[in-house]
């Protein structure tokens, strides 16, 4: 079966720093893939380039067996890649809701209308049942610029799950949640997710939350894959003690 | 408030302005004439600041359907009121229709700076052009409505102000309608941030394009107006003044309403035409505290009088009465 998502060789510099060191990734459909690594490793790099927003220097991205490292982050989307962000990018004065709605209309194959309305009764519903799946039916028509950060990040993965990704990349999505909602707000993101997405990548520091909700892990240092395998491996590598969990587990 | 949002209750109104009319005193008349047409091309301003980009050469489609239409008056007789305003809208739109995919790649103080350009180029191009009268322009006959010839200055007048107030009433009301439409609320979306936009899988340029066309239809329109108004055309019409003008009055209005862009026009005539008889020369003062009025106790515009609070997330939160904290001296 042709891999969700296949890197090969794949470089990326800014100036000095190697971001990106030959990396070689297969990823196939229905895994739950977590990315490790202290702070400048390369994992939002990676995301980036996957996504589009960054080209590489060289290498090839494949998402089902289709090249797609000279593509816009435009094209991608419609490919079937979506992401949520470190910083969650929302549409700060407008409410979760309307975040929501944005997104739902995105997706539509025809042009969008100069004249029906926006909240037209089942685009709501539609954006209504994405944000209980998060937990976040309350807050459906608050603006988003009143909301706290980690229910930001939710909104922006809501926004990422409209169009029903073949691929979901996450960048940290519980930071910024406090310590007793990260296993709620992730067991509400996995079951959310699994039922559209199948296949998961999540950036995460929390390595509680890494042996819990991943297949498998691949851990970064310096743009380059120190380990890659069952969460219960790769924890216990010594390289990945040394550089990435700091000896911590 | 939300009734008279509804399409059906704002066509009544603006039914009900022009019947107001008829009793206006002429003076008024076509003070609120200039008003209705000076809001058309200020409305499309709004709607193109709504994608977060202020385009201060809107005097180039102004002036595009002002030439446009005088030229079409005096080569073929063409000189019904109607259909000259459409003209003078197909005229910018087509205009629109070529610069906007271009400039929409641009945005912020580069998009504004490049619509200045584009204006004066044309303004320059004008003056030298002495086959259109160059910087004396030149004269264009009386409209007439339906095949009907006004004679009566004062029917003469009462027809323009009809005409001015009902294209910029439809146009109002469209504008209502687009507002709430799936474009419009993905207008706000490139406003607030064109990237996410763009990783929604949309692309932010073309809603920018679209909204720029808008923008052009309703200020090559408005030339039209301006045009039957003055029965005259000159190079002026493309000028960075007149353009500021339009920006001024689509800031004093705010992006929110629509109704503000007409309630914002008509208190800019107002107050040019008090300051004209009370203050003479002193306009431009009069005009710049008028301004830094609105943009000190209404700094979302006229509109945030009457909408809702909601979307005020945008502005900076405002500290807490005695937030401000003094850094203990070390
Ligand atoms: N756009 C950029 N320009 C320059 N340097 C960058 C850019 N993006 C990332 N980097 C650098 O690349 C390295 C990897 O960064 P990043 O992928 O954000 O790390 P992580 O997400 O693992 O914390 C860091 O050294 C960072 O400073
Ligand atoms: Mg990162």
């Amino acid at each position: 079966m042709t891999p969700v998502l296949a890197v090969e060789g794949l470089n990326k510099r800014f100036g000095a720093v190697v971001a990106a060191d030959n990396l070689n990734i297969t990823i196939p459909a229905g895994q739950k893939v977590s990315l490790i690594g202290s702070n400048g490793a390369g994992k939002t790099t990676f995301v980036n380039l996957v996504t589009g927003y960054l080209k590489p220097d060289s290498g090839k991205i494949e998402l089902e067996g289709r090249a797609i490292g000279k593509q816009s982050p435009r094209d991608v989307a419609r490919l079937g890649i979506s992401r949520s962000f470190q910083i969650p990018q929302l549409f700060i004065e407008l409410t979760a809701a309307e975040n929501v709605i944005v997104a739902i209309s995105g997706t539509k194959a025809s042009p969008l209308s100069f004249t029906s309305p926006a909240e037209a009764q089942n685009r709501r519903e539609q954006a209504l049942v994405l944000l209980d799946r998060l937990g976040l039916r309350a807050t459906a028509d608050r603006p988003v610029s009143e909301l706290a950060g980690g229910v930001r990040k939710l909104v922006d993965i809501a926004m990422a799950m409209a169009r029903r990704p073949h691929l979901l990349l996450l960048d940290e999505p519980t930071s910024g949640v406090s310590a007793e909602e990260k296993f709620s707000t992730m067991d509400r993101v996995i079951q959310a997710v699994t039922q559209d997405a199948g296949t998961i990548v999540f950036v995460e520091h929390d390595m509680d939350i890494v042996t819990r909700y991943a297949d498998r892990v691949l851990a970064f240092y310096s743009g380059r894959i120190l380990s890659d395998g069952h969460p219960d491996t790769v924890l216990k590598d010594a390289d990945v003690r040394r550089y990435v969990t700091g000896g911590a587990r | 408030m939300k009734i008279l949002s509804h399409p059906a209750a704002m066509l009544g109104i603006v039914l009900g302005f022009v019947l107001l009319g008829r009793v206006l005193p002429a003076w008024t008349l076509s003070l609120a004439t200039v008003a209705a047409s000076n809001s058309l091309i200020a409305l499309g301003i709004v709607v193109l600041a709504r994608t977060g980009n202020v385009s201060f050469g809107q005097g180039l489609f102004y002036a595009a359907g002002g030439y446009g239409v005088a030229l079409i008056a005096n080569s073929w007789g063409l000189t019904d009121a109607v259909a000259q305003v459409m003209i003078g809208a197909v005229c910018g739109g087509l205009l629109g229709l070529v610069i906007g995919p271009l400039i929409s790649r641009y945005t912020g103080i580069f998009f504004g700076m490049l619509t200045l350009a584009l204006s004066m180029v044309l303004y320059g191009a004008l003056v030298k052009t002495t086959a259109l009268g160059g910087s004396d322009g030149f004269n264009v006959g009386r409209p007439t409505l339906f095949g009907n010839v006004f004679t009566d200055p004062r029917e003469a007048d009462f027809m323009l102000y009809s005409v001015s107030v009902i294209a910029t009433g439809l146009a109002g009301v469209a504008a209502t309608v687009y507002f709430r439409s799936e474009l419009g609320l993905m207008s706000l979306a490139v406003r607030a941030n064109n990237l996410r936009v763009e990783y929604l899988g949309i692309s932010a340029n073309r809603i920018v394009a679209i909204n720029f066309v808008i923008a052009a239809v309703f200020a090559g329109a408005s030339g039209a107006l301006s045009l039957m108004a003055q029965r005259h055309i000159d190079p002026q019409f493309a000028y960075w003044t007149t353009s500021g003008e339009f920006v001024f009055v689509a800031i004093l209005a705010g992006y929110q309403s629509v109704a503000a862009v007409f309630v914002a026009s008509l208190a800019l005539e107002l107050v040019r035409s008090f300051s004209n008889l009370y203050l003479p020369n002193t306009w431009q003062l009069v005009l710049g505290a008028f301004l830094l009025a609105v943009i000190l106790f209404l700094p979302l515009g006229i509109g945030s009088l009457w909408t809702s609070t909601k979307r005020k997330g945008s502005e900076p939160d405002a500290p807490a009465p005695g937030a401000t904290v003094t850094e203990p001296a070390e």
